[in-house]
């Protein structure tokens, strides 16, 4: 179990030191509890003397990071040159209707995470998706319904 | 030096001048909206474009070079710059109309030079509301080009890091940290974020019209008092040069716009100095609390209770002139004419933005049992209902302020120059300390318009050294150096500090007159030159005065014979002294 509050100024405290190392801490915190909050932010802030406004330039210059928690199961779709032009446009309109969510959004119930990304290095495959790192390749919109059912089905037993 | 041939001028310019200002001084005007003199160059807006041996590149951010050939204008360029200028608008209200920057807008008119007479690009404005949070300055999203020069100033220039862009590209929004409201974040309301905006994006909280409605309650006694700042710089507002002190012809203004009495916030800054000099000296030499910081800008007070709290005890509990003003109207005037002080209504006109916040900061802006100032309205808002009025300013007869609240020093008007309330306290404090005069009334080493300014005075033996910050993006090193000597119990570098938050001191305040005229010989907005001829127009003052010190002032030696007793006393106090409180940075 992590130490929530302490995370920031942990994480602070290791590349206080280090110029030009915002990036390299928020990496850190996001990859340790998904997402960086507004009290990581503001004990990163505290600990590394940065102000938080220019944190928060950064957390949201980038589309990587997360300021709220995400659903636990992350879909990537990729919107690369390649799959958008093979159609997964139309795989990601029918995974927002099916969720009733915009990219970049979390359900309600929090299992579920759609995010937009660009190439994931397969495009032999295209249009690809990936959710929590498995990967699914020549994607249609009719497949989208059973891909949610396999996750619903994981997050259950869990 | 390098040479260029700008547009087959030759030119000569310093090592590092950039293209921009290197074809200023050959006469030619390339057109910006995000540099200005006050910030670095950020290349965001992408109007200054020029070709350097046919490559197009932005004259902002480029420096000149030896040899160079550049060309500032040709059917490309003033092609391509037209269709930025057209994205630009696209994202911008057509509402110049009713938009309280018409007529001294730079994008307005940047728009009009350029020739922009259609735009056939699909308007996306924001829908995103106002934030007024702060109740002196007003972020309005849709009117925002994302230019980047507000970010820059409070960031680099201030060091307050209230405003910040938020996400990146089209979406991208000027706010606070994660979309804080500004009123939430660190802001310290200095204005100076409005004083560089090019649009109608960032203006004052409007008080004109509550003022206008305290005017038009016959039952109210309308009391008004001006800073020292704004008497040289509301003339700018009516075609008069920088600098222009035109304090009679303001008191006539103000007495035609229906104010009673009109006092002048110039007497309050001689009572400051009178209650801040006995401070430092009892502080001084009894070793309390030393250094001393001055405590008569809002947004540097506001700043050290949010960034350094720990050095409270070292702030002056002096209030700033304008709240001495008010207390004293509302008590001692009040008693005096013979008038109920609830029905006395007390308007501020003031260079500043972070006023508007002041007179409600804690319960000691209300030591007459009433609110002491009333309302504050920036320079700019004086000069629009003098408009407004249909007032003929120009041609008005210069008037006296009334008494007894309008005699001053030649000490109280330079508060409005950085280094100008130092001077005034020192040759207080020396007359205190010796009961003699000071030889020399000025002291060099805190005149001009560098960062911080240092110098040792010499009191009969006493060696006092001081320091004046000019610009609150300036004090971190002067906190660092204190503290560090705090902490290992070694010799103060200072004893007497005084602060400022705007560069240059309140006559290059948030809430004065926005300069106009976009050509090269009359830039947009505040820069060092105009700030050193509004500081000239003050110490003209200062130096023709017939009475150049504060303690000198007749009618400041009346109020403490028939009401206050003696500076420091009980009753100054209570009417003239606050307190502070630590603050967070993000509410």
């Amino acid at each position: 179990m992590v130490d929530e509050p302490g995370l920031g100024c942990k994480v602070g405290e290791k590349w206080r030191k280090k110029r030009g190392s915002l990036i390299m801490a928020l990496h850190e915190i996001q990859s340790v509890k998904g997402y960086v909050d507004w009290k990581d932010a503001t004990d990163l802030a505290q600990t590394m003397g940065i102000p938080l406004a220019r944190i928060y330039e950064v957390l949201t210059f980038y589309n990587f990071f997360k300021l709220v928690a995400p659903g636990k199961a992350v879909i990537s779709v990729c919107t690369g040159t390649a799959c958008y032009l093979k159609g997964n446009d139309k795989v990601l309109e029918k995974f927002k209707s099916e969720l009733k969510i915009k990219e970049g959004e979390s359900t309600s119930d929090g299992l579920f995470h759609l995010q937009c990304v660009r190439c994931v290095g397969c495009c032999g495959l295209a249009p690809v998706c990936v959710v929590n790192g498995k990967t699914y390749g020549r994607m249609t919109p009719e497949q989208v319904p059973a891909i949610l059912d396999e996750w619903r089905e994981v997050f259950k037993e869990a | 030096m390098v040479k260029l041939k700008i547009d087959n001028i030759d030119v000569e310019v310093e090592d590092g001048t950039s293209i921009l200002d290197a074809a200023r001084q050959a006469q030619i005007n390339i057109p910006t909206l995000c540099k200005h003199p006050d910030v670095d160059p950020s290349a965001g807006c992408g109007l200054c474009i020029v070709k350097v041996g046919g490559r197009i590149m932005r004259a902002c951010s480029t420096p000149a070079a030896e040899g160079m050939e550049v060309v500032t204008s040709d059917a490309e360029l003033k092609e391509i710059r037209k269709t930025v200028l057209q994205l630009i608008l696209s994202n911008h209200p057509n509402d110049c109309l009713n938009c309280s920057r018409s007529g001294q807008c730079e994008l307005q008119e940047i728009t009009a030079e350029m020739g922009i007479d259609r735009n056939d690009i699909i308007k996306l404005v924001s829908q995103e509301p106002k934030d007024d949070t702060t109740k002196a300055i007003v972020f309005d999203p849709a009117k925002c080009i994302v230019c980047g020069r507000c970010v820059n100033i409070c960031q680099n220039v201030q060091n307050v890091w209230a405003l910040s862009y938020l996400r990146r590209g089209f979406v991208t929004k000027i706010t606070g940290a994660n979309n804080t409201k500004v009123g939430n974040s660190p802001c310290i309301r200095c204005g100076q974020c409005a004083a560089h905006c090019p649009t109608g994006a960032i203006t004052d909280y409007d008080n004109t019209s509550k003022v206008a409605a305290l005017l038009s309650d016959k039952e109210n006694i309308t009391v008004v008092q001006i800073a020292p700042a704004v008497r040289v710089a509301l003339g700018e507002e009516f075609g008069f040069d920088f600098g222009t002190n035109l304090t009679g012809k303001i008191y006539a203004a103000l007495r035609r716009l229906g104010f009673t009495k009109v006092f002048d916030t110039n007497f309050g800054a001689d009572l400051t100095i009178i209650e801040e000099a006995s401070e430092f000296v009892k502080r001084f030499t009894t070793n309390d609390n030393l250094p001393m910081f001055t405590s008569c800008c809002p947004a540097w007070v506001d700043y050290l209770e949010k960034n350094y709290a720990d050095n409270i005890p070292n702030l002056s509990s002096c209030k700033s002139p304008h709240q001495m003003v008010g207390a004293v109207v509302k008590t001692y005037w009040a008693e005096k004419a013979g008038v109920d002080p609830s029905k006395v209504k007390v308007v501020s006109v003031m260079p500043c933005t972070a006023k508007k916040w002041e007179i409600e900061r804690d319960e000691t802006m209300s030591s007459s049992g009433y609110k002491d100032v009333d309302e504050v309205i920036t320079t700019r808002e004086l000069a629009k209902m003098i408009k407004a009025a249909g007032i003929n300013f120009k041609q008005l007869k210069e008037e006296e302020a009334d008494n007894p609240l309008g005699e001053y020093s030649g000490a109280a008007t330079i508060f409005g120059v950085t280094g100008g309330v130092m001077t005034a306290a020192l040759r207080t404090a020396y007359f205190y300390i010796t009961g003699e005069e000071l030889g020399t009334l000025n002291f060099k080493e805190i005149e001009g318009l560098s960062a911080v300014k240092v110098a040792e005075v010499d009191i009969k033996g006493t060696k006092v050294r001081i320091a004046v910050v000019n610009g609150v993006g300036n004090v971190a090193p002067v906190m660092d150096a204190i503290n560090k000597a705090k902490a290992e119990g070694s010799e103060l570098p200072y004893h007497f500090i005084e602060v400022m938050a705007c560069p240059g001191g309140c006559i290059a305040g948030g809430g004065q007159p926005r300069v106009m005229g976009a050509t090269f010989d009359k830039p947009w907005g505040i820069n060092n030159d105009i700030r050193k001829l509004r500081s000239k127009g003050l110490n003209t003052e200062d130096i023709e005065a017939k009475n150049r010190l504060s303690h000198k002032n007749e009618s400041i030696k009346q109020l403490y014979n028939e009401f206050l007793g003696e500076a420091g006393g009980e009753k100054s106090h209570h009417l003239l002294h606050t307190k502070y409180c630590k603050r967070k940075l993000y509410k």
